[in-house]
């Protein structure tokens, strides 16, 4: 049969799927069908395009057409005017918010400008439930390189040579894990691949797994090899279904071609992976949590030493890496270290993922070399903040990493200068914030989060994070007093350095980069008693300007607490210690005459 | 699908499937390859573009020309269909009328792999505005 000479590749990423993509798939191959070209265009299925801000997402090649926001009955309009004619949807295409001018080319898109991708290289290409398209694109031929004329020192070496360091936040070498593991002695190892992804707002791993699960396994096997280990497991979130499923599938056709089992590429090794699921705590993406919750038991973390590459599950030698370390593998052993390494900058290569959230205008995931600044990554990739607004700070590392400000915006993205900054890289989660958030109602947040996720193990994290918090939010209900600050500060330091794991030895660190950078919003809300930006309910006060009262009662009667009182053509008045600050009058009055202050 | 039991197991299947996915690949870096535009509009296909178009990707995987076949609208030259433009790396686009696949062969053999002119151009007579 000859090939296809167009391809409509449909995001079938979660984002985009929610969205209907996969109804808008079918429709598309139905029309291709009504018109006969069933042999002339093929509709695929592939992982995220990253652009998830605009999904879901129709990509046509050759021509590199990029439809945004696709609905299902927009399926006629592109197989009849684009497939058939020849004619662009015009109505579909990206358009630049800051030029206003219609982009028919992907790569002139300022999103995808700045981008390397390597961990993200087949999201969005192939098909992740097709294990030949993942071969057609050398797929497996690093495994098949390594098992057949490569010695396992000899792939460390070139893992070490490459300077890949693990994704997964800490940034530990990846080659020196694999040889300690290797050197570790026993018979029996194992392989775990880590994608208990819980940051807030990251969605790296899931959308790996999604869009590309062969590198991931391939990537575990060379590792196998490497360590010496013949048992794979990989940890991931029950509250990942889509990503189980493309995963279990995609282990299922590598085990039918023979790429998982016994004797691969004929050769005496063997392999073979299964999946844990994990409950979706946080703390278990701790390596020493996580292995405890695959043993069956609680989730907490041990004292490390040692290290799970000499004591890890079920008390043997064991390799954990993060689920992008793993997907950066293969290429590296397809086009040798010089070339990884020739990307990035001296401490730390390659590339990294990075999910954008917040108040940014191309929410989404990008991939971007080491040593690219926070102001590219915002402003030209992401398309720069949401509705004109201003841009105040970004939180980097989710809740363990830390905010950094505007004065931080040409700081390059590497390991050693975001911890220099103040935060951390982290497993790639960053939140962008804009003039209307508050700073300290954010570090509540994240703290919020973390005294939630806290295992309970050890008391620094559980009760000292617990009084952090209660802190906050006396602060942000109006009743700090000027101590506060330090206390804060004291306490975040002593949990920083007495908790057992990364979960509470990070946890203060929105809090105290909050303080750094963004002290007089927390000065404001104990001294003024007023919320800068307007977020923290408990200080504002909503009051009628009596000159622009007109008496017309439709605030009272908008009212659910019954707060307003005045009769019709009356000056109204609102009772502070019934409102409970809805905003419900202020939205309904007509004569700007409700106010906050 | 047998197992794959070694490499050239492997590196047999990739070389079967690649053709597949190659498109994609493609089409990230045309420019470093010939293009080549097929019209497509409802006049074009009338006068045989389809046939054209699937003529030229098949022959041009055949004889091992990298290049990216991409349809388009109507070109305007409606009197001479079905027209095809035809850009080699860094040099002027060229648009060919009467492609049948008689025409096709002769494109590919001559201007594509030995870079002479043949008959048929039409002349650009209009300015684009970008």
């Amino acid at each position: 049969m000859a090939d296809y000479k167009i391809h409509l590749l449909v995001c079938g990423g979660t984002g985009c799927k929610s969205s209907e993509s996969q109804i808008l798939a079918e429709h598309l191959r139905n029309e291709i069908g009504n018109q006969g070209l069933k042999d002339y265009a093929q509709v695929v299925g592939t992982g995220c395009f990253g652009f998830c801000e605009k999904g879901p997402i129709v990509k046509i090649i050759p021509d590199n057409t990029f439809y945004t926001q696709v609905k299902p009955e927009d399926a006629k309009e592109i197989v009849e005017e684009h497939i058939v004619k020849g004619r662009k949807v015009s109505r579909l295409l990206y358009k630049d918010p800051k030029t206003e001018k219609i982009i028919t080319d992907s790569k002139g898109m300022e999103f995808y400008k700045k981008q390397v991708r390597i961990a993200l290289r087949n999201c969005g290409v192939i098909d992740p439930e097709n294990i030949e398209e993942y071969i057609a694109r050398d797929g497996y031929s690093a495994l098949g390189k390594v098992l057949t004329s490569m010695t396992p020192e000899e792939t460390i070496e070139i893992i070490k040579k490459s300077g890949l360091r693990g994704r997964g936040g800490a940034g530990f070498p990846t080659g020196l894990k694999w040889e300690i593991t290797r050197q570790s002695p026993g018979k029996e190892k194992y392989v775990v691949c880590n994608a208990d992804e819980g940051d807030p707002g990251a969605f790296m791993d899931r959308s790996i797994l999604e869009g590309d699960p062969h590198s991931v396994i391939e990537a575990m096997a060379i590792n196998g090899f490497c360590t010496g280990a013949s048992n794979g497991l990989v940890y991931i979130r029950a509250e990942y279904p889509l990503a189980i499923d493309r995963l279990k599938n995609a282990i299922d056709q590598a085990r039918h071609y023979g790429l998982l089992g016994e004797k691969i590429f004929g050769t005496d090794f063997c392999f073979d992976i299964t999946l844990r699921y994990g409950a979706g705590a946080f703390v278990c993406g701790e390596e020493t949590a996580l292995i405890h919750s695959m043993e069956g038991g609680r989730g907490e973390p041990t004292m490390k030493p040692p290290f799970p590459s000499v004591k890890g599950y079920l008390g043997k030698p064991t390799n954990v890496n993060n689920v992008e370390t793993f997907a950066s593998v293969p290429v590296i052993i397809n086009k040798g270290f010089e070339w990884y390494s020739s990307i990035g900058t001296e401490k730390s290569k390659g590339t990294k993922v990075f999910a954008l959230a917040g108040k940014v205008n191309n929410v989404g995931l990008i991939e971007v070399p080491m040593g690219i600044t926070l102001r590219e990554v915002i402003f030209e990739i992401g398309g720069g903040i949401k509705n004109g607004k201003k841009f105040k700070g970004v939180q980097i590392g989710g809740p363990s990493g830390g905010c950094l400000t505007h004065k931080h915006l040409d700081v390059p993205i590497d390991y050693e200068s975001l911890v220099a900054a103040g935060a951390m890289m982290g497993s790639g989660g960053m939140i962008i914030m804009d003039e209307d958030d508050c700073m300290v109602d954010v570090a509540k947040y994240f703290l919020d989060f973390t005294v939630d996720e806290s295992c309970g193990k050890c008391t620094p994290c559980r009760v000292g994070n617990k009084r952090m918090h209660e802190l906050l939010v006396n602060i942000t209900k109006g009743n700090g007093t000027k101590d506060d600050i330090d206390r804060l500060m004291n306490l975040g330091n002593v949990i920083r350095d007495t908790s057992l794991c990364m979960l509470g030895q990070s946890a203060p660190n929105p809090v105290l980069s909050i303080i750094d950078n963004f002290r007089e919003e927390y000065e404001a809300h104990i001294a003024e008693k007023k919320c800068p930006s307007g977020v923290c309910k408990a200080l504002m006060i909503y009051e009628i300007v009596p000159e622009n009262c007109v008496g017309c009662t439709a605030c009272a009667r908008a009212c659910p607490v019954g707060a307003i009182t005045g009769e019709r053509k009356e000056i109204h008045r609102i009772d502070p210690s019934l409102c409970i600050k809805c905003g419900a009058c202020m939205d309904r009055c007509k004569f700007n005459a409700v106010i906050v202050n | 699908m047998d197992k794959i039991r070694n490499l050239a197991d492997l590196r047999e299947l990739k070389d079967k499937l690649q053709s597949k996915t190659k498109l994609r690949d493609k089409s990230e870096t045309p420019e470093q390859m010939v293009q080549i535009k097929v019209a497509m509009a409802t006049c074009c296909i009338a006068s045989g573009s389809r046939e054209t178009m699937n003529y030229i990707v098949d022959e041009l995987d055949k004889r091992n020309i990298d290049a990216v076949v991409t349809q388009t609208g109507c070109m305007g030259y409606c009197y001479a269909e079905p027209t095809v433009e035809v850009i080699l790396p860094g040099k002027e686009p060229m648009v060919f009328g009467y492609v049948d696949s008689r025409k096709a062969d002769e494109i590919i053999e001559k201007y594509i792999k030995g870079g002479m002119l043949v008959e048929g151009i039409i002349p650009v007579n209009y300015k684009k505005i970008d």
